[in-house]
Order: structure tokens, then C-alpha cells, then sequence
């Protein structure tokens, strides 16, 4: 029996070139662009390693987002993924983290069976970490989180991992079914093949009726958490730019303002 | 619980049929019918019945929110070693009971094997906590996340607490949320700032941010948490509440709140709570726990820190960084160009996706600022820039910028740092 693996994975705007429109302190994301998040690449890319190993695997990457996310699912089967699920409705929008794992959960329920499911550690829009181990609670799975190694035993059954700590590592082993997130230390990933960029792909877009998602647990509406306000943090004052004839003079000057200060 | 349908009003029009998202509707004897398996009270049928024949689902049950008193703190602890932002989160923690009200307390929750957590009970109420409650089980003597998720829900639903926040570490990313999800409650991850008060809150907004305070009234005696947590790379800050449900929870930043200063003499009450967990509610396996060998970097305890970044030019460079460090007794940092540039290893990395530091000096050296390095070390009390290029935007973040040849600057400042002190003496004459 094929070994089917459930990735998850997240349209986010490159943070990296996001800017402030200095006047109104809010974000500019227009010629933003959207990217596949970062880890949730990593998370492919070890599906897909176990694809490479195991030709007859089937990865099913599941996005949630607007339209437009379909092109995220291009890009993961580009890289070789077999399917693409889009969940996409107006009510499932304005999720928190609560609300979006309830909206993945009724998704992967539809897809049924599943050995795996992979998912970035966290999305570099919000950084929340939070989605993947809400969704493996909603599915009653274990999880193991932060995954910078991994193996699975030929009987396809029991996976070893490493997890990172902040001062050192775990090693940790769990059984499928299971759900893994990944850090950027996992793997490199792969770029799109061109076979795969121009070949057929396999994509699908569900709403809120095809996944059967109880509509008083998604969306803005439901979410426990709100957004009370949002602003951009207040620049520091401006400090002083050292000047002198030598690299020495900066440096006595230097010297002087800190001990003066009292930080040294 | 579903819908109800009054027969005595429906006229079999079907309209409520074609509403109905879930196909939980159908016609039995030109009346509509309710498939209760199939029913989510979504009430989408409700409005389009224009004969009033569909009772709307009644809403789901509110949560009493006042039955939820007292603020926890999750004390991690690993081998027997309290983490150091439970210590911060037991002073802010405090901070936020009082804010509530005069008998608010502050609770530690231990969780772990009793040899390990027994010893720490003490720690916890010298840092302020007024209560300890003790989950202590062989089972718990490491964290897993099915463990330690069994344990706390159970507590969570017997003592109800208003508040719980945990640490942002490894541990607490990945325990949090299991707990959000199981109790139904909102969770804010990696939060730099909270606020009980509004007038609290007003004031910090007024100090730090840009935000426009003039809709929010200070005599608001509303006492749900205000959450503030960067987004976008540190782009924008979010204020994050959660009305409706409790507990309210929280993932701190390390480094950010302030302990309190140890009272060896403060008194508290310790309570045991009585587990019941089996060998069969943990899903893994822990084969081992290593402390990594590379060099240990504690960027979020240094008092300085020097970061180097592409500017460096070559790897090579952290090797002059690292003089540097240890003539100021320093920690190297790095951005996330050198690491990426793989000149470094990760744990070095200082900004959003690394490590958030607030050192007494910031030496950031070769980095030209982008956001996301800003993110995590702009709270630093004194930065200092060496850049070749005076445009960089790490100079608006510098108290001290210096527009030059990294490599020419510092071993002046490593040549002159012993001299400080009479080079300052001398200034003032």
C-alpha cells in the first residue's frame, strides 16, 4: 500500500522586502511578492525525499487561502508533489490559529487516509508556530515539532527524529500517523523540475460545503482571539554619527560615550 | 443540539433545502425534515424560511467568564533547572494580577518528576509566584507534548484559571498551542508586551508606538489581557485580546519581561495536584537529550554583544568579531545574511527568526539593518554601527554610528577599550 503523506503549506508576501509607507505606518504590500513559506518548503522537500526513496508514495499538499494560492500548488507540484488541494471561502477568512486548524482538519478528514502529515514550523507572516500542533490536536495525532532530522524504518511505520532544542537536541521517536513540522536546518529544497513546471497538474478547489466544516468554527466570527489594535512600532531617536581624522579617534570617542553612559 | 422545524407552518416551499450548506435538509411528506447528524446549527436556513418555520439552534453555551480567577505561569523546567523567562513571567505575571485586582495571585505551575520540581517550589515564590502548584509524576520527568498537554487541561479545568502564559521557547511553542486547541481558548504566540489595564496600555502605546491612542479611554476598567506581538517581521505590531473564552493565553519572548528580585524570605502556599496520567497517554519516545557541543552561545543573558553581517565580506571575518568579543567579555551574534551565507552557524542569528536580545551595548558590525534584524535587537540599551555604507538602515536604529572600514575600526577600539575609563576621565577636565 502507497504511503501517503499530507503536506501542509502557506502562501505568505516576502517579509524580507516588505516596506512601510513612512506617512500612513502602514504596509506597503503592493509588488510584494507571495512566496511559498519558507519551512513549509522544507516540509515538501522531506515528503518529497521519501518519494524519491519510496517511488509510490502520494503527497497531497493542502493550502488555504484565496485564489490566487493556486499558484502555490503549481509550484509545489512543480517540485513534485501528485496533488494540490486548495481550501478557499469567505468564511473560513479572518481565521485565527484556532479557527484555521479547525478549517485543515475538516480538509484532511475529506481526504481520509493519510501516514503523515508534514507542515512548515511556522509561517514567516505571522510566526505563530501555532497551526500545526492545533491541527494535530483536532485529529488526535502525536506531533513532534521543530524536526531538523529525520528517518523512517523500511516497515514504514516508525520514524525517528531529531528536534531541536534551543541548547541541544532530542531524539525522539513516534509511529505514524503522525505530524511532523519542519525547520530550515531539515533539508535544502529542491527547485521545480521544468517536466514538472509544464506538466499536467492534479489540482482541486474546495469550500466550506465540500469539507462539511462546522461554519461556527471558522472564520473571523468564530476565532477566539481578535485583533484590538495594530500599528508600527515608533522608530528610535536618531543617534550620533562619529567623526574623525583616524579610525582611532572614533574609537577613543566612542570609548568616551559608553563610559560616559555608564554601559562600561 | 439542531435546528427545529414547526411543521404546523412549513408549506414544503424547499427554499431552506437550497440554503441549507450541508445538505441536512430534505422533504418527507412536503415538510422539511432535520438530518441532526448532518445539522451544524450554522442557522444558514433560518432567514430564508418566510413562513417562520425554522427555530434557530440555540447558541452555543457562553463561557462564564468570571468563574476564571488568578494568573499561571507554566515554570519550565529542564533537568531540574528553572528557564529563566518562567522567572520573568512570574514578575510580569504579577505585574498582571495586580493589575486585576488586589487578590489576584500569581501561580507557578511545576510540571515534571518530583525530584526535579520538589527543590524548585521555593525559587518560584522568591521571584514573587504566590502560589506553586506541583503536577509531579515519573511520567513527566521530560517533556512530551502528550504528557505534559494531559496534565495541564486537567489542572486548567479543575483551578480555572483567568491567565496562563508560557515561555516561547522550544517547549512552550510546541506545548501551548496542543493546550489552545484542547480547552477552545485563544492563544497569542511570541507576545513582547501585556497589558490588564487600559490605561496601562495607553501609556505604553504613547512611549513605544505610533499608535494613535485617542479612541481608547483610560478609565476603561475592562481587565481582558491586550497581547502585543511583532508580525510581519517585525513590520507591524498586533494587539491581540480574546473576549470570549478563557483561559487567556499567552507564548512570552525570553528576554523581554522583567524578574522580580529574589526575596529568599517570601512565603507561599505549595499545592499538589494529583495526576492521573498512564504510560499509554505518552505517543513517543525519548531516546535521548544532548547538549549540543558546539559552542554555547547565550545570546539572550549577554550583557554585550558583537554581530557581524555580510559586511564582513568573508567568512574570515567572525574571526576578528570574535576578538573583539572576548576582549568586551562579549557573545558573538550574527544576522541572518552571514548564516545564510552559511559563514555562521544559526544559533549565532539575532532578528526575527533568531534570537531576540536587548543587551546593555549592541556592536553591530557590517550589518546593514534590515527589518527583520532590527526586530530582534532594537530594545538593545546602547547600539553601536560600524558600516562602510552611511546609508544603511541599521544607523537610524545607532546611538553611535560610525561611517567606516570595519576592519580598520575595531582593532582600534579593541587597542583603546582598557582605556576607557582614562580617556573619559580626560574628556571631562
Amino acid at each position: 500500500m502507497a504511503f501517503k503523506i499530507i503536506v501542509c503549506a502557506k502562501q505568505v508576501p516576502d517579509t524580507n522586502v516588505i516596506k512601510i509607507n513612512p506617512k500612513t505606518g502602514t504596509l506597503i504590500r503592493d509588488g510584494v511578492p507571495s512566496i511559498l513559506n519558507h519551512d513549509d518548503a522544507n516540509a515538501l522537500e522531506e515528503a518529497l525525499k521519501i518519494k524519491d526513496q519510496y517511488p509510490d508514495t502520494h503527497i497531497t499538499v493542502i493550502t488555504m487561502g484565496p485564489p490566487q494560492a493556486n499558484d502555490l500548488l503549481m509550484e509545489c507540484i512543480a517540485m513534485g508533489a501528485d496533488e494540490g488541494i486548495l481550501v478557499s471561502d469567505r468564511a473560513v477568512g479572518g481565521s485565527d490559529t484556532w479557527a484555521t486548524s479547525n478549517t485543515l482538519e475538516a480538509a484532511v478528514r475529506k481526504v481520509g487516509d493519510f501516514d503523515l502529515i508534514f507542515a512548515g514550523r511556522q509561517a514567516i507572516d505571522g510566526d505563530t508556530a501555532q497551526v500545526g500542533p492545533q491541527l494535530a490536536e483536532k485529529l488526535g495525532l502525536p506531533q513532534v515539532t521543530y524536526v531538523q532530522e529525520f528517518e523512517i524504518a523500511e516497515n514504514m511505520k516508525d520514524i525517528t527524529v531529531k528536534r531541536a532544542l534551543e541548547d541541544g537536541y532530542e531524539i525522539i521517536k513516534i509511529k505514524t500517523p503522525c505530524m511532523l513540522t519542519a525547520i530550515k536546518e531539515l533539508n535544502t529544497p529542491r527547485y521545480m523540475t521544468i517536466a514538472g513546471i509544464y506538466g499536467e497538474k492534479n489540482m482541486k478547489t474546495w469550500n466550506a460545503k465540500d469539507i462539511e466544516v462546522d461554519l461556527n468554527k471558522v472564520g473571523l466570527e468564530a476565532s477566539p482571539t481578535n485583533v484590538f489594535r495594530s500599528f508600527t512600532p515608533a522608530p528610535k531617536g536618531k543617534g550620533v554619527i562619529l567623526e574623525g581624522d583616524t579610525e582611532k579617534d572614533v574609537a577613543k570617542q566612542l570609548l568616551i560615550g559608553l563610559k560616559g553612559k555608564h554601559v562600561i | 443540539m439542531a435546528i427545529k422545524i414547526i411543521k404546523e407552518k412549513c408549506k414544503g416551499c424547499t427554499l431552506c433545502i437550497k440554503a441549507c450548506p450541508f445538505d441536512a435538509l430534505k422533504m418527507v411528506d412536503k415538510v422539511a425534515v432535520v438530518d441532526e447528524g448532518k445539522c451544524t446549527n450554522c442557522n444558514a436556513c433560518v432567514p430564508k424560511c418566510n413562513f417562520g418555520a425554522i427555530e434557530a439552534a440555540p447558541e452555543a453555551e457562553e463561557v462564564d467568564l468570571s468563574a476564571y480567577k488568578h494568573v499561571w505561569v507554566f515554570a519550565e523546567q529542564r533537568h531540574g533547572k528553572i528557564m529563566n523567562v518562567a522567572l520573568e513571567l512570574i514578575g510580569e505575571g504579577r505585574r498582571l494580577a495586580k493589575e486585576i485586582s488586589d487578590d489576584t495571585e500569581v501561580c507557578a505551575v511545576l510540571i515534571g518528576a518530583e525530584e526535579d520540581i520538589a527543590p524548585l517550589a521555593q525559587e518560584c515564590i522568591a521571584y514573587g509566584a504566590d502560589k506553586v502548584y506541583k503536577i509531579a509524576d515519573p511520567l513527566l520527568k521530560n517533556y512530551t507534548t502528550d504528557g505534559y498537554t494531559k496534565v495541564l487541561e486537567d489542572a486548567i479545568k479543575e483551578y480555572k484559571p483567568e491567565i496562563v502564559l508560557y515561555g516561547a521557547t522550544h517547549i512552550g511553542r510546541d506545548f501551548a498551542p496542543r493546550i489552545a486547541a484542547r480547552c477552545n481558548t485563544g492563544l497569542t504566540a511570541d507576545c513582547t508586551r501585556l497589558d490588564v489595564r487600559v490605561s496601562s496600555y495607553i501609556e505604553f502605546a504613547k512611549k513605544n508606538t505610533t499608535l494613535d491612542t485617542s479612541t481608547l479611554d483610560p478609565n476603561d476598567t475592562s481587565t481582558g489581557i491586550k497581547q502585543t506581538r511583532p508580525a510581519f517581521g517585525g513590520n507591524l505590531m498586533a494587539t491581540i485580546v480574546c473576549p470570549r473564552t478563557r483561559p487567556q493565553m499567552s507564548t512570552v519572548r525570553p528576554g523581554v519581561m522583567q524578574k522580580r528580585e529574589k526575596d529568599e524570605n517570601a512565603k507561599g502556599e505549595i499545592v499538589d495536584v494529583k495526576t492521573n496520567i498512564s504510560k499509554d497517554d505518552i505517543h513517543i519516545e525519548i531516546v535521548d537529550i544532548v547538549k549540543s557541543a558546539k559552542e554555547l552561545v547565550s545570546l539572550t543573558d549577554a550583557d554585550i554583544i558583537c554581530s557581524g553581517g555580510r559586511g564582513l565580506g568573508d567568512p574570515s571575518g567572525f574571526e576578528l568579531i570574535k576578538k573583539f568579543a572576548d576582549k568586551v567579555g562579549g557573545v558573538v551574534g550574527s544576522s541572518r545574511a552571514a548564516v545564510d551565507a552559511g559563514w555562521i552557524d544559526h544559533s549565532h542569528q539575532v532578528g526575527q527568526t533568531g534570537t531576540t536580545v536587548k543587551p546593555k551595548i549592541y556592536f553591530a558590525c557590517g550589518i546593514s539593518g534590515a527589518i527583520q534584524h532590527l526586530a530582534g535587537m532594537q530594545t538593545s540599551d546602547i547600539i553601536v554601527a560600524i558600516n562602510k555604507d552611511a546609508d544603511a538602515p541599521i544607523f537610524e536604529v545607532a546611538d553611535y554610528g560610525i561611517v567606516g572600514d570595519l576592519y580598520k575600526v575595531i582593532p582600534e577600539i579593541i587597542a583603546e577599550w582598557d582605556n576607557a575609563e582614562a580617556l573619559y576621565d580626560a574628556s571631562t577636565k
